[in-house]
């Protein structure tokens, strides 16, 4: 499997980080790293990441099964995360949540049929004083409204 | 620009720097007394330092509360094997958002209190591990890292950023160390505690983004000037994060005592729309839920053990008359449910019936017993759940049925929640 000269080099740099006999540690940053470049956590990811830290693909599929933000799926180009806990939820993120499902027609996880957005109901995303919140590809967007979020998803549809 | 607009009560310890021009920057930081407190560190015995953070009566600001010198103290002084600091950057306590702004204003403030912690207990490496939606504050991280690395100030001392993967159970110390390793962030059993085996099974000293952030201040200043902020035994100030039904909602620096009724009336401007104040959650969704007439209180960490809460992460949630209890204790559990790692079966049993429960009560289709069902399944999981994220869930659902038991009554069979037509 080949990879980005970038990537290469971020896996380079992960596995310094930490003890010779201890690589395994750089697991979990180098799928996170690859599904962004890749879109989600195929097979041959998994085999590759295995070989390159020594260890059984098994332990790193219990691994990708763990985590929230793995997946082996791809998500749309803009993966759209909508907090409803609590903090969100006072300010009217369950509100924003149905709206946004219900104007791109999709559920929790899905994709637009043109690839171009996906949905998400996630739980705190660390910005509580300044909900209700969404994440668009790990960009925070605060103080949501509906008209905002119509906005941001009618430029998100357009966006390359 | 800061995200909220500073409140004239707070003092500015940790938060000094915040709206500075370029903040995050190793020159902004020198011109603003930055690795003052690390050269003074450099001539301190690793005891001294130990001995000035004990005076301070720092406590641990991510949840337990426990004293970080004594923590510090833990770590065996003469070890084979290497030693490590690890940060605790995974924030993620529904109503928390405070680390966020210390790593992103002033990563070196952090970055100096990791390298006098590691100075104290005689560490070679240290990893931050940042929760993986965080993805931002990695890259400024990083770079403040060069930027010491470049400048000196790291000396032998490796220091690195460790991104998480989205798993609350890994702000949880022992399943951060898993995770750290490459695993599942399951928790491991304890002792050994991570002072002795943490890290690589190596002594291990590890911390919230908050305390160590603290530590440059208490070496710089004195552990007893630190100490003169708080109240007896809980020494300095804390990063409050106001949410929900306030007029003014926003991170604040404020003393350890503050009071919380103060918090809410002068610092948060009051609760929205004129309306009357129902009950706050005081440290993050973790902590039992005050009712109106309990906020009257100081908010440290003794004050609120005794009123049957704690104080947490600092995330202090407003609600006001209108907000539904059991539609809030209902969302937490669909929180917990889906967040318990599942390696123990009170934690993952206990949760998901509590969730089914709760759900159903809010719908309106329970059964009168499901009410005493719901604190039963409760007080089943208190202190039989192999890490704190059972009681976590289990003690405020205990609070929410014991306070607000009228309000689950009235959503017996039948009765539509009135929540929705309030909130509309």
């Amino acid at each position: 499997m080949t990879f980005s000269p970038q990537l290469e080099e971020r896996f380079a740099s992960l596995i310094k980080r930490y003890p010779p006999d201890r690589r395994r540690a750089a697991l979990v940053p180098m799928l996170l790293y690859a599904q962004d470049e890749l879109g989600q956590v195929s097979k041959e990811l998994v085999e590759e990441v295995a070989r390159r830290l020594e260890v059984q693909p098994l332990e790193v599929e219990e691994v990708v099964g763990y985590y929230s933000m793995l997946r082996r799926q791809p998500l749309g180009r803009h993966h759209v995360q909508i907090c409803t806990n609590v903090s969100c939820m006072l300010e009217g993120g369950a509100e924003l949540w149905e709206h946004a499902c219900k104007k791109l027609g999709i559920g929790n996880r899905q994709t637009t049929p043109d690839g171009r957005i996906s949905l998400e109901e996630v739980e705190c995303q660390g910005a509580c004083s300044w909900g209700p919140a969404l994440l668009v590809n790990y960009r925070y967007h605060h103080h949501m409204t509906v008209e905002k979020l119509d906005r941001l998803l009618d430029d998100l549809r357009k966006l390359e | 620009m800061l995200y909220n607009e500073p409140s004239p009560l707070e003092v500015k310890v940790l938060t000094r720097r915040f709206g500075l021009p370029d903040s995050a920057s190793l020159q902004t930081y020198l011109a603003h007394d930055g690795y003052v407190a690390l050269r003074k560190a450099q001539e301190m015995s690793p005891e001294e330092i130990i001995e000035e953070v004990k005076r301070s009566n720092l406590r641990g600001r991510g949840g337990a509360g426990f004293p970080t010198g004594l923590k510090w103290s833990f770590v065996p002084r003469h070890s084979e094997k290497p030693k490590y600091v690890v940060v605790n950057a995974d924030e993620g306590e529904p109503g928390t958002c405070k680390d966020r702004l210390l790593m992103e204003y002033d990563p070196h403030q952090l970055i100096e209190g990791v390298l006098i912690a590691a100075r104290a207990v005689g560490a070679r490496a240290g990893y931050i591990y940042i929760r993986g939606e965080y993805r931002y504050l990695i890259e400024i991280v990083d770079r403040a890292i060069d930027e010491a690395r470049a400048g000196g100030y790291l000396g032998e001392f490796e220091l690195y950023t460790h991104t998480g993967a989205g798993a609350y159970e890994c702000g949880e110390e022992s399943a951060l160390l898993e995770s750290l390793e490459g695993k599942r962030g399951v928790p491991r059993i304890r002792p050994p505690f991570p002072a002795v085996a943490g890290a690589f099974g190596c002594p291990t000293v590890l911390n919230n983004v908050e305390t160590f952030s603290a530590v440059p201040a208490i070496i710089r200043d004195g552990g007893e000037a630190f100490a003169a902020l708080g109240t007896p035994k809980n020494g300095g100030t804390r990063l409050f994060c106001l949410s929900g039904h306030v007029n003014r909602p926003g991170v604040y620096e404020l003393p350890l005592g503050f009071n919380l009724l103060r918090m809410i009336e002068e610092v948060g401007g009051g609760v929205r729309g004129g309306r009357k104040l129902k009950a706050v959650i005081p440290g993050g969704s973790s902590c039992p839920v005050l009712k109106a007439d309990e906020c009257d209180i100081a908010m440290d960490y003794d004050s609120l053990a005794r009123a049957g809460s704690m104080l947490g992460s600092g995330g202090v949630i407003v609600m006001d008359e209108s907000t539904c209890m059991v539609r809030v204790a209902a969302r937490l559990m669909r929180f917990y449910a889906h967040e318990s790692c599942g390696w123990c079966i009170p934690c993952r049993e206990g949760t998901t019936w509590l969730r089914k429960l709760l759900a159903r009560i809010h719908e309106g289709a329970a059964r009168a017993r499901d009410i005493d069902l719901a604190g039963d399944v409760a007080r089943n999981m208190l202190g039989r759940t192999f890490c704190p994220l059972g009681d976590a869930a289990a003690m405020p659902t205990i609070a929410f049925v014991e306070k607000f038991r009228e309000e689950f009554e009235a959503h017996l069979e039948g009765q539509a929640c009135a929540c929705e037509v309030a909130h509309a």
